[in-house]
């Protein structure tokens, strides 16, 4: 199994160990970063990732049209040259507007899962490690947060800080976002804490801060990544709801999740008021679910081989 | 290919009693997602009334499944094919009706983990009194008799009261007696025993061992012993049949066996054992094959010195028949050159000489004093309180110098584990003294316990736990380093040559535990532990989670590593053949205190306590005819709980010496007085 096992990095071995200065092994983060390259689900989804934020932020400047200019002689038009993807109830350029909704949704998505996830790993997997008092109140906060209504009090709260705009907004969703996590996290980290690498780590004399980082958080990083990428997909769908109901992205601000609201009545006779906002966001949530699924597999070191080993035998037998 | 065994078969003149047991040319494959795994592949073997076969092999061997497919116990996964005959009945394919009849009344089987046997919601005797009366007509009230009567014959004590009792209320050795009880309460023709003593203490093995010998006089069955331990077939078993990658690779007669093993398998086996007298270890290098992957011929050619073009182009089918069958092809030469293991898996390091160096000139490098530890016993459910307290170490004493082994013995719970963990702590202990590298661990400041710690390291058990799976080798291997205050490169750069100094490759960093085999991985576990360059390496079981034939290699690199580093150990183990080998001193614990110490020579050759008697007395040695000639010491029942401290002496309960030769006055010294000194007793044998 020895001979074999390493396949990806099978072409860059052979190399290294032959050369008399084989100084430093690579660590884990340059062996992770390489089966990431190496696995199309994550570049896949990592390219278009990075082709939908080139489109936000790039696309805008393509067109004349800004997201809150009104053309009075193109109501509900349909493509054209003049409107690319056709206009609104109002006369507003759906392309410009998509955009500016596109460029919203993904930071807030990408932003509140990001914020939610770290919140949620950091504070669950110390609960759990560290015990005790840490623990009584780590788990006290949360089962408080769980009751408070989180719609009633982002309500109450958002008017307040329109001022200070989105980013607020973003970090208010997070912090009504991590709790479910948190849990789960807490109870990974208490069985992981038996284990006897992390006994012997800390028999080691190894930081327990450290042995959070390096040993607690990379052994649940499966879990935390499959929840980040739903999270995502979570964050833009509140915001929707919270924006509905007149809290966060307001007009003329728009977010996908405005413009799907306000086009998903006039999805059959206007389409592109709909389809195009929508169709934006399944690629969006896609990619963010096939990015996840390429760094589950280059973290865990052990899922790709199970893959490259049945491909191997396919090869063989044919 | 007769050539000289068929002679030897005439001569064994084997009898022509039909066996009870016949297994022919059985295959099992298993079904997964990664396609068929040949688990057996045509095995051949047949049991007489009243004879006991043991079979032996590596982990994952097909040893269990061989038994399983017997019982009619497969998954459905499983392929079968072939055929097997419980007397004149066919298992394979036989619908689950015939199958319930034929288990039980003609065979019964034991497992290596009897609670799951056992349904833990009927009491133990309504369960034997349930397995008569399914297959016998007898009355409710009779079969009860005959559960008591049973539960007496596998020497459970007060029968009558404790047939009343759940399985869980049993302990380990308990329950096994009560599945044998189980096994044999139908009179069958065959018993299938599944590694049955190998989740047990060496004490209750030898209890168990024996209760199995006497069930089986009893009703005269065959016994097909299914065991890892070459020690056990050997106190047990007529023949012997070995195991490799799905195949018996060689049957004979036992004393022949290990007398003159023919394949090369077989001799690099019995040469991996510990054992007394022997100073070298051979270790089979490579491991296993995968069951997947099988190279053509000899599924042994890969690790096989003798191995040319002969083995690797047709597997060697078994020759010699019921006498002594080997599959190898060279069989014949390895006799006539009369190979010895030696000989052929040259040992990687020389022999090993004790050289008698004075003890007291040398500096201590660990000592422990009255070392105690106790952990609460919590009780109710919604307000924990303190309800009592579990002695877990209650007086241990413990004095490594430099350069030397200590071997620490105990059975599980006698708080071997307990005591590395306060050693390791580096913190002010509960009670009694501990000494490190001439510190006393009361006093340290922050500062010190971090360098202390660089000079205390420790291997675990499980080496697939003990590793960060999501870390690259290199990083596992740098960790201590890294925890000592090295920047990264200097830590990465110290990284191949530990990995060469363990007998693994510098390019080995760069992959995960996973991608190694069991015996490699505790290699890294050893190197990691070396990276800091300790002068003390606490060994927590560091090889019973592996093969004989990988152990072997293990134990011989701790020996060269002792000898170039001039590293000391406190080796743990259960095993005392692995501690007769490695230490140069030994400690043996009973119920959370030292009772023994002393030279490994001297306590071996002269025991002084009861305790340490009877423990040496249990371990199986593999050697037919020791075995089957010594006297043993058997104890009486199972270690006590720590959670009551008893006045006196803790053994007394299980002290042969206790029970039968004192006069009054000595025992009611026992029961009063806690005997101290170097061996805790009060009536030390000399
Ligand atoms: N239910 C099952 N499904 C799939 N594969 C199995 C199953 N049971 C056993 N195997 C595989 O069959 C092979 C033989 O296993 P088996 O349990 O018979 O070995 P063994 O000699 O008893 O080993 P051990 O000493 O570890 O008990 C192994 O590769 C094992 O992984
Ligand atoms: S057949 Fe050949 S490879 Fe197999 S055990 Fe015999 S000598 Fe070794
Ligand atoms: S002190 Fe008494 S009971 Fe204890 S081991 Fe010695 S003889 Fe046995
Ligand atoms: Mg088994």
């Amino acid at each position: 199994m020895t001979t074999t096992a390493a396949t990806p990095s099978a072409p860059v071995t052979p190399v290294t160990a032959g050369e008399p200065t084989e100084e430093r092994p690579p660590g884990r983060t340059r062996v992770a970063l390489r089966r990431f390259a190496a696995n199309p689900n994550a570049v896949v989804g990592a390219g278009v990732l990075l082709l939908l934020f080139l489109l936000a932020f790039a696309g805008p400047h393509l067109t004349r049209w800004s997201h809150t200019d009104i053309d009075y002689g193109a109501l509900r038009q349909a493509p054209s040259a003049a409107h690319w993807w056709g206009t609104n109830r109002i006369g507003q350029d759906v392309y410009a507007q998509v955009l500016h909704g596109l460029q919203k949704s993904l930071l807030i998505g990408l932003l509140v899962a990001l914020f939610a996830t770290v919140l949620a790993s950091v504070v669950g997997a110390c609960a759990g490690y560290f015990g005790g008092w840490t623990d009584r109140i780590v788990t006290f906060c949360i089962d408080l947060l769980l009751v408070f209504p989180a719609f009633l009090i982002i309500a109450i709260v958002s008017p307040r800080l329109r001022d200070t705009g989105w980013l607020a907004f973003v970090g208010l969703l997070a912090v009504f976002g991590w709790m479910i996590t948190a849990r789960v996290v807490r109870s990974m980290t208490r069985s992981l804490k038996e284990r006897d690498f992390v006994r012997a780590a800390q028999l080691m004399g190894v930081h327990p801060l450290r042995i959070v980082f390096r040993h607690i958080l990379p052994n649940v990083s499966s879990f935390l990544i499959v929840d980040a990428t739903i999270a995502v997909g979570g964050a833009v769908m509140s915001e929707t709801g919270l924006s509905y109901f007149g809290f966060g992205v307001q007009p003329p601000d728009v977010s996908l999740g405005t413009l799907i609201a306000d086009g998903s009545g006039a999805a059959l006779t206007y389409p592109w008021m709909f389809f195009f906002a929508a169709g934006l966001l399944v690629v969006f949530v896609l990619a963010v679910n096939f990015l996840g699924d390429g760094l589950r597999d280059a973290l865990d070191p052990t899922s790709a081989q199970h893959r490259r080993r049945r491909r191997r035998r396919k090869g063989g037998r044919a | 290919m007769t050539g000289p065994y068929a002679e030897a078969r005439a001569e064994a003149g084997v009898e022509t009693e039909a066996p009870v047991l016949a297994l022919r040319d059985l295959r099992v494959d298993f079904t997964g997602p990664d396609g068929p795994l040949p688990a057996v592949r045509g095995v051949d073997l047949a049991l007489r009334r009243g004879e006991v076969l043991g079979l032996v092999g590596e982990s994952g061997s097909g040893k269990s499944t061989v038994a399983l497919a017997a019982m009619g116990l497969l998954p459905r996964t499983a392929r079968v094919g072939g055929s097997v005959r419980v007397g004149g009945d066919e298992v394979l394919g036989a619908g689950e009706r015939e199958l319930a009849a034929l288990r039980g009344r003609r065979m019964a089987m034991v497992f290596q983990d009897p609670l799951s046997a056992l349904t833990p919601v009927h009491r133990v005797g309504d369960q034997i009194a349930e397995a008569v009366r399914i297959h016998q007509d007898v009355g409710r009230e009779h079969a009860r008799r005959r559960a008591v009567e049973l539960l007496d014959l596998v020497g459970i004590p007060d029968p009558g009261h404790r047939a009343r009792a759940y399985p869980h209320e049993f302990s380990g050795g308990m329950r096994q007696r009560a599945m044998i009880a189980m096994a044999v309460a139908n009179d069958p023709d065959v018993i299938l025993a599944d590694e049955p003593t190998t989740a047990l203490d060496v004490t209750v093995q030898a209890q168990i061992l024996d209760v199995l010998r006497t069930a089986q006089r009893e009703t005269g069955a065959a016994l097909l012993l299914v065991s890892h331990d070459l020690g056990v077939i050997a106190g047990m078993a007529d023949r012997v049949a070995v195991m490799y990658a799905g195949r018996v690779v060689e049957s004979a007669p036992a004393p022949e066996l290990f007398a003159a093993p023919r394949m090369p398998y077989t001799l690099g086996l019995l040469g991996a054992v510990p054992r007394p007298g022997a100073r070298v270890l051979t270790p089979v290098p490579g491991t296993p094959p995968e069951l997947r992957l099988l190279p053509r011929g000899c599924p042994f050619a890969p690790r096989c010195p003798l191995a040319d073009d002969a083995c690797r182009a047709a597997e060697p089918e078994p020759v010699g028949g019921e006498g002594h069958s080997v599959a190898c092809v060279k069989a014949n030469e390895v006799v006539a050159r009369g190979l010895t293991a030696p000989e052929l898996f040259p040992a990687d390091v020389p022999a090993a000489v004790r050289e008698e160096v004075p003890r007291d000139g040398l500096p201590a490098v660990l000592r422990v004093e009255g070392l105690a530890k106790t952990f609460p016993v919590l009780k109710g459910a919604a307000l924990r309180r303190r309800g009592g307290s579990v002695y877990a170490v209650d007086g241990v004493d413990l004095d490594i110098r430099r350069g030397e082994t200590l071997g620490l013995v105990g059975e599980s719970g006698s708080g071997k584990s307990t005591t590395l963990l306060e050693i390791l702590r580096l913190a002010s202990p509960e009670a009694g003294e501990v000494e490190l590298l001439g510190h006393d661990v009361r006093g340290l400041t922050k500062r010190q316990a971090r360098e202390l710690r660089g000079s205390v390291q420790i291997v675990f058990q499980d080496p697939m736990a003990s590793l960060d799976p999501r870390m690259t080798v290199g990083d596992i291997v740098a960790e201590p380093l890294r925890a000592q205050g090295a920047d990264r490169g200097t830590a990465a750069r110290r990284v191949p040559e530990l990995l060469r100094l363990v007998g693994l490759e510098a390019a080995h960093a760069a992959r995960f535990p996973h991608e190694f085999s069991g015996g490699q991985r505790q290699r890294i576990g050893i190197a990691r532990a070396l990276s800091v360059e300790p002068e003390l390496l606490v060994l927590d079981e560091p090889v019973s989670a592996l093969d004989v034939s990988v152990q072997a290699g293990v134990l011989n690199l701790l020996r060269r590593l002792k000898d170039e580093l001039g590293l000391a150990y406190l080796f743990v183990s259960h095993d005392l053949s692995v501690i007769r080998h490695v230490a140069d001193r030994v400690s043996v614990m009973y119920l959370g205190r030292t009772v023994e110490s002393g030279p490994v020579e001297e306590v071996f050759a002269r025991p002084r306590h009861p305790y340490t008697r009877a423990l040496l007395s249990a371990v199986p040695v593999p050697d037919p005819v020791v075995e089957r000639g010594r006297e043993r010491v058997l104890l009486a029942g199972d270690p006590p709980s720590p959670v009551v401290r008893a006045e006196g002496c803790g053994f007394r309960g299980r002290c042969p010496l206790y029970a039968t030769g004192l006069a009054p006055e000595g025992r009611s010294r026992c029961e009063r007085e806690r005997p101290s000194g170097a061996v805790a007793c009060h009536f030390p044998q000399s």
